[in-house]
């Protein structure tokens, strides 16, 4: 089915092209980093770590997503979602990819790192996230591939693909409590130490990952002949809401906790992100923002007029994104290690270089989900045909 | 040939898998000498702690005897970015070496003071227990040890540790040494690094660059085991306290203050 | 065969130009050089004899590498009558202390970059 890769309209080369020359410069930038080093970056001995794993963070919340599409289908045999299952598997495809990508850019000596295949050390977290999310991998790629490509011969898949897809369900929530076990295990970061950090990972990532399908799915319904129908993307809707409202939930929650509490260590990191801290609050624009953002969705998704409006819905979708995106992508990490364990404020901000290589990585993992998408789109306008 | 292409591709990906697997699995199985990790017992009875008495180390100001010593000795560059900083032992002020141990009436004596702090060498490590290739892990005699060569770079330990002991290697730093000693390798970029208790001096009976350099005899060395070593007296006989007791990282620096 | 007059000279400017690698350095006597290491002058003992060295120092060095640091095993033994510790820098540097004229002359003409040096020092005092 790969050749049907192979062909396509113009704007499907110039976007492949565009994304192309995108890799391209975050390639260059990557080789800068690793003949010259991590310093490069505007990451330091304080915040050590910044934009590469918060973006990692971000995406294995999307990749986890993919189960919200196919525990209703398989599970619940809820029809709607047949016609879209593969659409979010792929979409994991492309996240974990992305993922993998981003930890080996933020390494500091990447050539070693099979050291944590050849020393296995169970112990350590970061040695389980490696192999759940390697096996996610290819578990949905096994899946995808073989579920299209019976699909495309208009067979039924083979039997032994369904005990794949039922494991893939609680692997898929397994992905997302192990990256928050990487943080919520860690006895010197206050923001991070709390009991429902996988609670609010899942959440924020059953709400991030369907919106972007959300999306995804009008921009395949204009671009191609597949339409994935209104039902499905209705229903995804409200997965974003309900997910939405309990991402924002967990947050009052950990507000509450906090200032209720008034103990300073766990004061501190939220006031930083949401006041600043001794006169320092980057990041509070942002964090205010995808509040903002974070509200607006959650109206425009509770409202049925709004939900049912595909232009309101789709302003829905981005908004949601956009807040989770920053919440995780931006907040989470860098407020963890603010303030440093000596409660002292010392502030980060990326570089050019590691915006482009960020850029680059989010490129491979949208040309990777553009090409896995067109050839499921083709199979999926042939058999329509 | 009775194997069809199915079967041949079956068998070569059960082999990579076994072949990529297969090293660590007998690691793991083999049952032989197992790596250092967590829970290392004491060998021969010895496990090494340090006191830090600042009762004497606040009678000199403006003294840097022990970060000079252990800086030149270990090949520790002097960055010039202050994010990059590399540090294995070095003084904060006391209300940031003690969070929440200052207050509004703190005694002058301590008010605003440069207190040493360096790696705690704790007995219940979480760095140890993050790092995903025991490129950190604890010997025998409680002293958490970096092996360099194995480091990936990943940084999970630098999140762990409570106490910002850990430095990174953001660039390679040979041209910020101001002075090699080749008896000490240097570190190169993409390595995390820290005091590491002068384990190479320690194997040859000397005291930690640090604890030799003092001219007040304020740190305090030894087996913590041996209830006639110095340190032991010195525990014995004044109140000492340790940074963050509560986190359960039980640290071998303690503080006489 | 059609267009026999192009292809079959073409076939063999081709293989001619393919195994050059093979040919070239016996040809042109290249094939007979042979790295020298500078040995070194006041010392005849190495830790191990010269032919297990020749096989393996790049495996006794990583046997070195984790019973020094993981294992705190730091001395070697007695050669020569002299006690040494398992170290690059300070024991194998000690006797083969010019880098350049000794380790570099196999390792540049094999094209082999071992990363030790990356950390470990060089001696520059004795030569």
């Amino acid at each position: 089915m790969l050749e049907k890769a192979l062909v396509g309209s113009r704007k499907y080369w110039l976007w492949l092209s565009f994304l192309a020359a995108v890799i391209g410069v975050g390639v260059l930038c990557y080789l800068w980093q690793f003949f010259v080093g991590l310093g490069i970056t505007g990451l330091g001995r304080d915040v050590s770590w910044g934009f590469y794993i918060a973006q990692f963070t971000f995406l294995v919340g999307v990749a986890a997503s993919a189960v919200m599409l196919v525990l209703p289908y398989y599970l619940h045999h809820y029809k709607q979602f047949g016609k879209i299952t593969i659409l979010g598997e792929f979409l994991a495809v492309s996240s974990v990819l992305m993922c993998m990508l981003f930890i080996f850019v933020d390494m500091g000596q990447p050539l070693r790192v099979l050291n944590v295949i050849l020393h296995p050390t169970p112990h350590s977290i970061m040695f389980w996230d490696m192999v759940v999310l390697s096996g996610y991998l290819l578990l949905n790629i096994v899946i995808g591939w073989v579920v299209l490509d019976a699909e495309h011969k208009e067979i039924p898949p083979p039997a032994w693909v369904k005990p794949l897809i039922y494991v893939s369900i609680p692997w898929a929530v397994s992905i997302h409590t192990v990256t928050a076990f990487l943080y919520a295990g860690l006895p010197g970061r206050h923001l991070w130490l709390t009991a429902i950090m996988a609670a609010r990972f899942l959440s924020s990532a059953f709400a991030s990952g369907p919106a972007l399908l959300i999306l995804l799915c009008f921009v395949v319904r204009n671009l191609t002949r597949f339409d994935p129908g209104k039902e499905p993307i209705q229903k995804l809707a409200q997965i974003v809401c309900y997910a939405m409202i309990l991402n924002v939930f967990f947050a009052l929650l950990e507000v509450f906790t906090a200032f209720y509490s008034q103990i300073p260590s766990h004061m501190h990191s939220l006031e930083y992100l949401f006041v600043g801290l001794e006169g320092h609050g980057r990041l509070v624009p942002f964090m205010w923002t995808a509040v903002v953002l974070a509200v607006a969705g959650i109206v425009l998704l509770i409202v049925p007029s709004t939900r049912r409006n595909e232009k309101t819905l789709a302003v829905a979708a981005a908004a949601v994104f956009a807040a989770a995106w920053i919440d995780k992508g931006m907040g989470l990490v860098v407020g963890g290690f603010v303030p440093n364990p000596f409660e002292k404020v010392v502030e980060y901000a990326p570089t050019p270089p590691e915006l482009l290589i960020t850029l680059g990585v989010w490129a491979v993992g949208f040309f990777v989900l553009t090409v896995l998408y067109k050839i499921a789109i083709s199979v999926k306008e042939e058999l329509a045909a | 040939m009775g194997v069809d292409r199915r079967e041949f591709l079956k068998i070569a990906g059960l082999s990579t898998l076994l072949g990529l697997g297969g090293k660590g699995a007998l690691e793991v199985l083999s049952g032989k000498e197992a790596e250092a990790s967590l829970q290392a017992e004491p060998q021969g009875g010895v496990r090494y702690a340090m006191v830090v008495d600042m009762r004497k180390c606040l009678e000199r100001e403006n003294c840097h005897d022990c970060m000079e010593a252990c800086h030149r000795e270990h090949n520790v560059p002097r960055m010039d970015n202050p994010r990059h900083e590399i540090k294995w032992i070095w003084t904060e002020p006391y209300e940031h070496a003690f969070p929440g141990q200052g207050h509004e009436y703190t005694e002058e004596r301590l008010l605003g003071k440069p207190f040493v702090v360096l790696c705690n060498h704790c007995d219940n490590p979480p760095c140890v227990r993050v790092c995903p290739t025991k490129a950190t892990f604890r010997t025998p005699e409680g002293i958490v040890m970096m092996d360099f060569h194995r480091c990936i770079g990943c940084r999970f330990c630098m999140a762990g540790c409570p106490y910002g002991s850990r430095s990174f290697n953001w660039k390679d730093p040979r041209k910020y040494i101001p002075e090699t000693n080749s008896d000490f390798p240097t570190r190169m970029r993409g390595v995390v690094e820290k005091c590491n208790f002068c384990a190479e001096r320690l194997v040859k009976g000397l005291p930690p660059a640090c604890v030799a350099a003092c001219k007040e005899g304020a740190l305090v060395f030894g087996n913590v085991r041996d209830p006639e070593s110095d340190v032991r007296r010195v525990l014995r006989e004044n109140f000492t306290i340790r940074r963050k007791p509560e986190l359960g990282t039980l640290p071998q620096v303690y503080y006489i203050v | 065969m059609y267009d026999g007059g192009k292809i079959i000279p073409g076939l063999l400017v081709f293989l001619f130009l393919i195994t050059s690698p093979a040919w070239y350095n016996v040809v042109t006597g290249r094939a007979d050089y042979r790295p020298e290491p500078q040995l070194p002058s006041d010392q005849k003992e190495c830790v191990k004899s010269t032919p297990y060295m020749k096989a393996f120092h790049m495996d006794l060095l990583n046997q070195w590498r984790d019973d020094v640091v993981r294992r705190g095993a730091r001395v070697y033994g007695t050669v020569g009558g002299q006690t040494y510790d398992k170290s690059l820098s300070n024991t194998c540097l000690s006797c083969h202390a010019n880098k350049a004229e000794f380790c570099d002359r196999c390792h540049n003409y094999l094209g082999v970059k071992p990363y030790c040096w990356d950390c470990h020092v060089e001696r520059k005092e004795k030569s």
